[in-house]
């Protein structure tokens, strides 16, 4: 089957004129030799490139770039080191379910194997970390590949492939045509779920007093949030989210009651292990969300509601699994519910918020508190969309931001990639350019990709980065401090680099907050400006981030500021803090 | 508990590396794969004997399921399906011991497909409980060298899987 006339073209300019039909305008890469014929037929072709500065910032913010948009991102490296760098974004990618195509250069189809020079076996790398991948050995394949990749990509449950792509084929003359259906027979996913789960699910809900809906990463890759918050309305139920659920439903609904788990809040934790029916739409009981298995909501009944099939019954065993979309489940579900009686739950599921309210103590009044900041944020960037690394301050970015909108806040929940949030930020703005877009990051993790400040200034993508530098690699401080006896084993990385002078370096605006009263317009400033920016907010160093349920314990084992106090600290314990074996003497 | 799982698979290169690293990854236990093209050249079929309770073969089928080159997974039951494996067994023969070892391939009907003068290549087909018998009779003698195809296993009657 094809569409139009065919037409004599290299395979360079063939996948051009694929991820045309595939309604791509932007793509982010790096080239290199095995890459080199692509990027000539890039040159003359409509699709925006941006040119980033480490492959694995690609991969990273073709990631951004779909979460923000919906729409699958696409990366391109070359060869080898290329390809290996991207794998990091890959795995990112298919840990939290993003739809990302990666296209990559490799040694002519007469030298695999041979060990040539920038030869990886990236096939064989990404295997357990794409949904699918593809080595394209005869150019005459390659549109019904590029095809079948961007379909396997964007539906079902989303994830990235792979195309490896030899330099031979990409300079093999064909005739051009590109398919108008895929036909895979191993791959029909479930969208439709079935009535009569869909009816024993419905009547699940009417016998239940205290039900609880816990919506997960699929709510938002399917759009299904609308169909979600009717749910919860209609039923009278609170909504728990994951990391990746946030967005699912407004922070200040009535009925949401925050995300659980390990750096849940106290009320949604209590819920969850109190319930009896936990109504699970697009999230997979990750062991952050469920801490001890056994002790895991002992009294409730489970319906889970999952496009991905493999997903049911893996780590907590389900009453009513239904298979299919996130939106279609739920909007098929929505006609089959009535109201529950569940007015006494929500009343002390209410109690429980007044009770236990998510809280920080403000430890001296010229000290910034981490959470202070991210409150601020919320406050002067109301619609902004927040991208965050992976560490302290993506639990209180998690916490504290005001979220109104699916897809507003993106993150790497699964793999935990830091140094992602910096070049997510600048695919998701790229993709959102009418958006302000927040980069929440630490100190450690943005210095994992600063490199990308060359990336944004070059092509004028304004992203700012608010970074929460407290000196330390805050997360694992606080595992030290919590359960290691405070024993700060090379997580003490005060006075790596002065984050103003870096970013002005590149040519980016940098400002510094040292007072509270300095942050808010310092997030102004550097928003107005329309530049790339870094904000360094200097914030109190010992800050934990709570509630917190230690790993492997029941999560309504929960410690908080009450029961752990935060140490007021205004330098570090210069006896336990080593700097390369030497004591920090500026410290004193 | 043992499986026997029939997989169809697409046959082209890599999807026998794709399923192998699957049950790696996800720390499954194989028993035996045996693979070969099937009355389709374009399907390829994997019989694997799988080691797991009831939760685990759910899981690994489902798995399974996922990768895009599978096109499907059977359960074959161990009551209503023919099962062969094919072993090559080389033992140690003088001339004393030859005429004992073709009596005991007789009895299995075996049958004697290389004689040297120190050693009889022996080839049997049947189930893992046959082949394990005849191994242990013939250990006596000294087993040189031996191979096993793993098993292969098809539904009885005319359903297909």
């Amino acid at each position: 089957m094809t569409t139009g006339s065919t037409e004599k073209v290299n395979g360079a300019r063939a996948l051009i004129k694929c991820l045309e039909e595939e309604g791509v305008d932007t793509i982010f890469g790096y080239p290199g030799g095995q890459i080199i014929p692509f990027y000539n037929e890039i040159y003359d072709s409509n699709l925006r490139h941006i040119l980033v500065r480490h492959e694995q910032a690609a991969a990273h913010a073709a990631d951004g770039y779909a979460r923000a948009t919906g729409k699958t991102g696409v990366c391109v490296s070359t060869s080898g080191p290329g390809a290996t760098n991207l794998v990091t974004g890959i795995a990112t990618a298919y840990m939290d379910s993003v739809p990302i195509v990666a296209l990559t250069g490799q040694v002519p189809t007469f030298l695999i194997g041979n060990d040539a020079f920038q030869e990886a076996d990236i096939t064989g790398i990404t295997q357990p970390i794409t949904k699918h991948n593809y080595l394209i050995q005869d150019a005459k394949e390659l549109p019904r590949i590029v095809k079948e990749a961007f379909h396997i990509a964007s539906t079902g449950r989303p994830g990235p492939v792979l195309i490896d792509l030899p330099k031979d084929v990409q300079n093999a003359e064909i005739d051009f045509y590109y398919p108008d259906k895929v036909e895979l027979r191993g791959y029909k996913p479930t969208y439709k779920g079935n009535t009569q789960q869909i009816k024993r699910a419905a009547e699940e809900i009417a016998n239940s007093c205290m039900p609880i809906i816990y919506a997960g990463g699929g709510v938002i890759s399917s759009n299904a949030s609308a169909e979600l918050v009717e749910l919860a309305e209609t039923i009278n139920a609170p909504v728990t989210t994951t990391l990746l659920g946030i967005g699912a439903i407004p922070t200040e609904h009535p009925l949401h009651v925050g995300m659980l788990g390990m750096h849940g809040t106290k009320y949604a934790n209590y819920a969850i292990q109190e319930s009896d029916l936990i109504i699970a739409v697009g999230a997979r009981f990750d062991d952050r969300v469920t801490g001890k298995l056994e002790s895991f909501a002992p009294n409730a009944r489970v319906i889970h509601i999952d496009v991905d099939p493999a997903e049911i019954s893996k780590n907590v065993k389900v009453q009513i699994p239904i298979v299919g979309d996130a939106k279609q489940v739920l909007k098929s579900l929505n006609k089959y519910i009535r109201c529950c009686n569940s007015e006494a739950w929500i009343e002390k599921i209410d109690h429980w918020k007044k009770e236990y309210p998510l809280n920080y103590r403000q430890v001296s009044p010229d000290v910034i508190m981490p959470q202070f900041v991210i409150e601020q944020i919320s406050e002067a960037c109301r619609d902004a969309i927040i991208v965050t690394e992976v560490g302290q301050h993506q639990m209180w970015a998690a916490q504290f931001f005001k979220y109104k909108k699916p897809r507003t806040f993106i993150t790497s929940g699964g793999l935990g990639t830091m140094g992602y949030g910096f070049p997510a930020a600048i695919g998701a703005k790229v993709g959102k350019p009418d958006k302000t877009v927040i980069n929440i990051a630490g100190d450690g993790s943005f210095q994992m990709n600063s490199q990308e400040l060359a990336t944004a200034v070059q092509n004028d993508i304004p992203v700012v980065s608010v970074i929460l530098n407290n000196g330390y690699l805050g997360m694992v401080r606080q595992w030290q401090e919590l359960f290691y006896d405070r024993r700060y084993s090379h997580t003490y990385i005060k006075g790596s680099v002065d984050f103003v002078k870096l970013a002005e370096a590149y040519g980016a605006l940098g400002l510094r907050a040292e007072k509270p009263s300095e942050v808010r317009p310092a997030i102004e400033e550097a928003v107005r400006s329309g530049r790339p920016a870094v904000v360094e907010v200097i914030v109190e160093c010992e800050a934990n981030v709570y509630p917190m349920v230690p790993a492997g314990a029941a999560i309504n084992e929960i410690l908080d500021i009450e029961e752990h106090a935060d140490t007021p600290c205004a330098m570090p314990d210069l006896r336990k803090v080593k700097v390369d074996g030497v004591l920090d003497l500026e410290e004193q | 508990m043992k499986h026997t799982l029939a997989v169809l698979v697409e046959n082209k290169s890599g999807v026998l590396s794709r399923v192998a690293s699957l049950f790696s990854r996800r720390g499954y236990n194989i028993d035996s794969l045996a693979v070969g093209v099937t009355e389709d050249p374009e399907i390829s079929r994997m019989t694997i004997v799988v080691q797991g309770d009831d939760q685990v073969l759910e899981q690994v089928t489902k798995q399974l399921n996922k990768l895009v080159d599978v096109i499907k997974v059977s359960d074959i039951g161990v009551d209503d399906a023919v099962e062969r494996e094919l072993a090559l067994i080389k033992v140690s023969a003088d001339v004393t011991a030859r005429a004992e070892i073709i009596q005991i391939a007789n009895i299995f009907r075996a049958r004697i497909v290389d004689v040297s003068p120190k050693s009889v290549t022996v080839e049997v087909t049947g189930d893992e409980g046959k082949i394990d018998a005849i191994e242990k009779l013939l250990r006596q003698f000294g087993i040189k060298e031996m191979v096993r195809t793993g098993k292969i296993a098809l539904v009885r009657g005319s359903k297909k899987v």
